[in-house]
């Protein structure tokens, strides 16, 4: 520099980038989330993210909660798709109290798993779009996305924090009316989706803007921890529906789709192709579960008496109901010592619950793995060098979801 | 270095069979095996609990096993699932473990591996050197935990708040006592001096002068 026009004050540091604050409350953030962007010009030159914004300290308060009460926290992880952590979570009690769940329950479970990840994965692509400019998109799906919560209602009653199931199985048999809520989401949803796919996959503006932001490699990736759509999208095919079957996702046919590059227009193709995958499995399971005819219909939990409550009926009626019901409900059942580690394939990659018992009534320990929080790390290595407005569109495509984060 | 997954443009289509040879390659009793002729004594308590297997080592090996997984051929223990720690008060000398989650992608093993450290001098070195995931892990243990990651790069609170003087998920903090009556916190319905729902502001409750008039009596 030649000329110094602008007189600085004495003592101050001449500095040549700009420091931006994105968030905590941003609209682009999509959560509560910082991330303190410093600039040269408009090329992103370091990120440095703050997060614990919402930090609710779940796994301190499992500590003093008997099993069946830590399923509404774990609603509150990723909101997004409440279900795929409830049922991770009864599938971990069940694998520390060695329950075997009948194949009706498990075809109910998938059915259930896999509405919550197309709803999950319909928010991630549709914000996308809206980040690069598209509202149309966001706001046609979301009419789709309020069915998916209109079956959700019938079988448990609430829509967000769903709390859906028990250790065992469910608290009571889906209804007619939730068959035909998901008949009609299975008819009606193929179409829209496609649309969905028109009027981005081949769209000029939102391929530029998606194209190469954000891109990391098979192997940056896993040394990341990323996990699910992400992981997938940077070409490693991990997946652990079909890596550690559970819920009996073994009877199932379906593809794991992965791209190549790992930039936001193949973590959006992932997605919108496991969109597609859901519905197959959605489609295969509600079929198995109508092959189930007479008394085989009925059944819809495991025989767990220590852990689901009894009948209201017999409550009211029997003795040992009673007791059990009240000690359930007390949380007065001491479960068996162990540790276990079990994950599921949440909406954003592998949702795990490492639970220490010692053999005492609520668990020693209980660490969630949240697959967000894991890869968010990597936000830095993934804009370096990008643009400002690659900043905004990698954070959406990255899915990233502010509860399952802060934990 | 040529990564050793199939990294296809297409679809991968699973199959059952596939899935049965990749959980069998890889056993349990051979890591064990590999792991004792590796460290010998230093490594201990092998257990396999409810499948996966668990074991122990010195805290000042933590990063020569978890290389030793990582590089060695047959091992390929890669990808790190999970860090965090647990806190056995009882334990004199060794309070706090720290708990590795460990899988190999390619042969579909998982195990678990701890270090136990003194919680008066809670040293531990760190794995950011092996996976760039560590590094928000291990700040979420030393967060909570307050075990010392040497070698961190950037080893500071994460989720809580950067003035919080103590590691809250330690056992000598335990959650507080929902039934006490002693505290003011008046705006969740306990104690308090403005009497919200008392008869002093008469928030639903009968005011002096009104008393008389109960069940519609004109007086």
């Amino acid at each position: 520099m030649s000329e110094q026009h602008i007189k600085l004050p004495e003592g101050s540091i001449e500095k040549t980038t700009t420091t931006l604050n994105l968030g905590p409350t941003h609209p682009a953030t999509h959560g509560v989330m910082q991330n303190i962007l410093e600039l040269d010009g408009e090329r992103i030159v370091s990120t440095e993210q703050t997060i614990g914004y919402i930090h609710r300290a779940f796994e301190k308060i499992a500590e003093r909660r008997p099993l069946y009460q830590i399923t509404p926290l774990t609603d509150r992880l990723n909101y997004c798709s409440s279900p795929i952590n409830n049922m991770g979570w009864h599938l971990t009690c069940e694998k520390l109290l060695g329950v075997k769940t009948p194949k009706r329950v498990d075809y109910l479970r998938i059915i259930i798993m896999e509405l919550a990840r197309i709803s999950d994965h319909l928010i991630c692509n549709s914000i996308v779009g809206v980040d690069s400019g598209a509202y149309t998109g966001f706001l046609y799906v979301m009419q789709y996305r309020e069915l998916i919560y209109e079956i959700y209602e019938e079988i448990c009653g609430s829509r967000l924090t769903t709390n859906i199931g028990r250790i065992g199985g469910f608290e009571r048999n889906f209804n007619d009316i939730a068959f035909q809520k998901i008949e009609k989401f299975l008819k009606e949803y193929p179409d829209v989706q496609r649309e969905f796919e028109k009027l981005f996959t081949r769209n000029r503006i939102f391929m530029e803007r998606t194209i190469g932001a954000g891109p990391i490699s098979a192997e940056r990736a896993l040394n990341y921890g990323f996990t699910g759509p992400n992981l997938r999208a940077a070409g490693v095919d991990f997946d652990v529906r079909t890596q550690n079957p559970y819920s009996s996702y073994e009877d199932f046919d379906f593809k794991v789709p992965v791209g190549t590059t790992g930039d936001c227009y193949d973590r959006f193709l992932v997605r919108n192709e496991e969109i597609w995958q859901s519905l197959s499995l959605i489609e295969q399971a509600y079929k198995k579960v109508q092959d189930f005819k007479g008394a085989d219909a009925e059944i819809y939990h495991a025989d767990v008496p220590e852990y689901y409550l009894p009948d209201k009926k017999d409550v009211y009626t029997k003795m040992e109901a009673l007791i059990w019901h009240f000690k359930i409900i007390m949380g007065e059942i001491d479960m068996p010592k162990g540790e276990v580690y079990n994950s599921v394939e949440g909406a954003n990659g592998e949702l795990g619950f490492y639970l220490v018992s010692d053999g005492s009534r609520t668990p020693y320990r209980l660490h969630f793995r949240r697959p967000c929080f894991i890869y968010y790390q990597a936000y830095e290595e993934l804009t370096k060098g990008a643009m400002l407005s690659d900043a905004i569109i990698v954070m959406s495509s990255l899915n990233l979801i502010a509860g399952e984060m802060d934990g | 270095m040529v990564w050793p997954f199939r990294i296809l443009a297409e679809h991968f289509r699973f199959s059952n069979s596939q899935i049965f040879k990749l959980i069998m390659s890889l056993s349990n009793e051979y890591i064990k095996q590999k792991l004792s002729e590796k460290f010998g004594e230093q490594v201990l308590g092998f257990e396999e609990s409810y499948g996966m297997l668990s074991f122990e080592a010195p805290k000042e090996m933590n990063l020569k096993v978890m290389n030793f997984l990582f590089d060695s051929d047959d091992l390929k223990f890669r990808f790190l699932t999970d860090l965090c720690a647990v806190h056995y008060p009882d334990q004199k000398g060794k309070e706090i473990a720290v708990v590795y989650h460990l899988h190999n992608l390619e042969d579909n093993v998982r195990l678990r591996f701890k270090v136990f450290t003194d919680v008066g001098k809670p040293d531990v070195y760190t794995a950011t050197g092996l996976f760039s995931s560590a590094n928000w892990m291990e700040r979420e243990t030393y967060d909570f935990y307050g075990v010392n990651f040497i070698g961190h790069p950037n080893l500071k609170r994460i989720l809580n708040v950067d003035e919080m003087d103590y590691f809250p998920m330690r056992k000598e903090f335990p959650l507080e006592d929902q039934s006490r009556i002693d505290k003011d916190d008046e705006m969740f319905g306990r104690g308090g001096t403005l009497g919200f729902g008392t008869e002093k502001t008469g928030h639903g409750t009968l005011i002096e002068s009104d008393k008389g008039n109960i069940g519609g009596e004109i007086v």
